[in-house]
């Protein structure tokens, strides 16, 4: 299965139609000489859009995802607020009116999700929240995947001694409270400025999600590297660097993209778990952990200020969570059966 | 198998010890000291206070006394901030709170995981099945802090039936929001993990068998298929009490719970160094024990697991 999909077209001509038409997914062409192969990921996606779950989940993602990067600046065109406009004439607005209220108590369409303490638009902080959030979120991923995957990658293909001392490593690591040491590292380098802060956190959550990455790729790549196309790969003179990482790597995408997929909520719950307690992202910065932070001080008479940041982040979540479950079953067809 | 958990032991106590140090590095490589404030202290304080905390000594010596007191009598020192308590006074303290809470919520979410769990597995492709699949994803999903003020404004607030927050003492009414809080997510995963072990377990030849020999349904999933497919979620108790003892962490947080968690993050703030050091390395060390009777339960529960 793994050496098929490498093919390429003039590959096929010489395995000849016969053969590559017992494969379900391959369909010939009308010239009868060629045979049109689909590609691992156009059937993947065509697996992904049946499922109508994780479809919705993709939908929900775009949508947020957008929504958090125009958002903010498309509320400070219509309607002049930023996430800390704080407006200081009227001493009537710098409080906290409910969803769809103007600060006469009247229907205004000015603040769909109320304001918060300081009379600041609630969507306008929801959608930058958001944006601090998925940034955070793809970013760490992306740090935990370039990590994770050198290691799990150099691991797996020089093998025997190395090998076992770095998967102990990785197996002592795992078994470390790492949140519990985050909190300590955020709170003694509490940074003074909020980008420091920011920055920290990405090193921080970055620096121990890695762990189940490096497993996975040391695993595939442990299937992977008796293959034959390794070995004509060393046959031709190819250095180990370029094997592992032209050749190896890019076939054990598909468990990474699914991994990662369901990373990223991960992270994203870290963060906001993190700025929760008041360790992540600091003021004027906003993400919808320390959104959700601010909301449950006032919960008893603001309940939106909590409601909103938390219920986009769930439902952020949800469909990122559905989005890799339809990953996972559109990428891997072993596990489509159960 | 004795081999086995001694060998663990042994790998415990070093990883038990390299987590201290990496706190006791983290804590002395930030800046400001635990004593500095808004406004520089006068040079004949500071001088005072650095020699009763033993700051005045080189690096290696600081290091050296407080693993050592660790190491040979338990001692993590006095707390900084809580004036003339000891932090094992504290963590004995306090452990109570977090072990009601955290023991509960895991049983909880082990009881009703595995029971909607199997059930669709059971009945898959059902409306039960994807019912209680979506309700397990939502359980993933929502995080704790917005799961339990949100339980705290419907069941305190608006209906009046439970406290809101602050510890009652053991078997209370205070308890069941934290709980639930607590549970949620584990619930959810515990359901979903049942599930994926018990659909694989029930096409297995051994579940067939036991059909062909005229075994009742019901002892066939009680007896055989729970067993077998239960695995997943066995091994999935080592990563869920690590998980259980951060969760409590937001949860002291939000009920205002004087438990360990809570203690914690004050310490983090206040920058009460041998509280920190004292509450990371208890974590640790219940983290890892607890990690070594889960692979040991492992061995017991799958006869084809062997440790060497």
């Amino acid at each position: 299965m793994a050496t098929e999909k490498n093919l390429k077209h003039d590959e096929l001509i010489h395995i000849g139609p016969e053969m590559a038409v017992a494969e379900a997914d391959v369909m010939p062409v009308e010239t009868g000489r060629f045979v049109h192969g689909t590609s691992l990921w156009r059937d993947a996606w065509r697996r992904l859009l049946k499922n109508k779950l994780a479809v919705v989940g993709l939908v929900v993602v775009v949508i947020v995802t957008i929504s958090s990067i125009v958002g903010p600046t498309l509320i400070k065109r219509i309607f002049g607020f930023t996430p800390d406009y704080i407006p200081s004439h009227d001493p009537r607005l710098t409080q906290s009116f409910p969803p769809f209220t103007g600060p006469d108590g009247e229907f205004s369409w000015a603040h769909p999700m109320g304001t918060d303490n300081a009379g600041r638009d609630q969507l306008a902080r929801v959608l930058q929240g958001g944006q601090i959030s998925l940034f955070v979120g793809i970013l760490s991923t992306f740090v935990s995947l370039l990590i994770g995957v050198s290691y799990g990658a150099i691991a797996g293909y020089v093998g025997g001694r190395v090998d076992n001392v770095m998967m102990r490593i990785v197996d002592v690591l795992y078994s470390l409270p790492y949140v519990i040491v985050v909190i300590v590292l955020l709170s003694m380098f509490r940074s003074q400025t909020p980008r420091g802060q920011l920055i920290l956190l990405f090193i921080a959550i970055g620096s121990v999600s890695w762990l189940t990455m490096a497993r996975i790729v040391r695993g595939q790549v442990l299937s992977l590297k008796n293959q034959e196309f390794v070995l004509a790969a060393r046959a031709t003179g190819v250095s180990n660097t370029r094997i592992i990482f032209r050749h190896l790597v890019p076939n054990t995408l598909g468990p990474l993209i699914v991994y990662a997929t369901l990373t990223i909520p991960q992270i994203m719950l870290t963060e906001a778990f993190l700025s929760f307690l008041g360790f992540g992202v600091q003021a004027p910065l906003a993400s919808w952990g320390s959104l959700a932070s601010d909301g449950i001080q006032n919960i008893a008479i603001f309940p939106w200020q909590l409601i909103f940041p938390g219920v986009t982040m769930a439902l952020t979540l949800f469909s990122l969570n559905f989005l890799g479950d339809g990953l996972r079953d559109a990428l891997d067809p072993q596990m489509r059966r159960v | 198998m004795l081999r086995f958990i001694v060998r663990r032991l042994l790998v415990t106590i070093p990883t038990i010890l390299v987590v201290i140090s990496i706190t006791w590095v983290l804590i002395k490589l930030a800046p400001g000291n635990f004593y500095s404030g808004e406004k520089p202290l006068p040079a004949a304080v500071e001088k005072i206070i650095r020699e009763k905390y033993g700051l005045d000594k080189p690096w290696y010596q600081q290091y050296g006394k407080t693993m050592w007191s660790i190491v040979r009598h338990l001692d993590f020192g006095t707390s900084l901030r809580y004036q003339g308590q000891s932090v094992n006074t504290i963590i004995k303290r306090s452990l109570p709170v977090s072990a009601a809470v955290g023991l509960l919520a895991y049983l909880l979410a082990l009881i009703v995981g595995i029971t909607v769990g199997s059930i669709a597995a059971l009945k898959q492709n059902s409306k039960w099945d994807y019912g209680s699949m979506a309700l397990a994803m939502l359980g993933i999903s929502v995080p704790n802090f917005v799961l339990g003020p949100i339980l705290v404004l419907i069941f305190s607030l608006e209906l009046y039936w439970l406290p809101p927050s602050r510890w009652g003492g053991f078997p209370s009414l205070n308890l069941v929001l934290p709980v639930l809080t607590l549970s949620a997510i584990y619930m959810a995963y515990i359901a979903r993990l049942t599930r994926a072990g018990m659909l694989e377990v029930l096409r297995s030849d051994y579940i067939r068998t036991a059909r062909a020999k005229g075994l009742s349904e019901r002892d066939v999933v009680i007896r055989h298929a729970l067993r077998g497919g239960l695995m997943p979620v066995i091994s999935y108790t080592g990563p869920a009490l690590a998980f259980l003892l951060t969760g409590t962490v937001v949860v002291e947080r939000i009920f205002a719970l004087p438990g360990l968690g809570n203690y914690f993050i004050q310490a983090s703030l206040n920058r009460d160094e041998p509280l920190i050091i004292g509450i990371v390395a208890f974590i640790a060390i219940t983290l890892l024990l607890m990690n070594l009777l889960v692979d040991i339960a492992y061995a017991y529960l799958d006869p084809r697991v062997r440790y060497q």
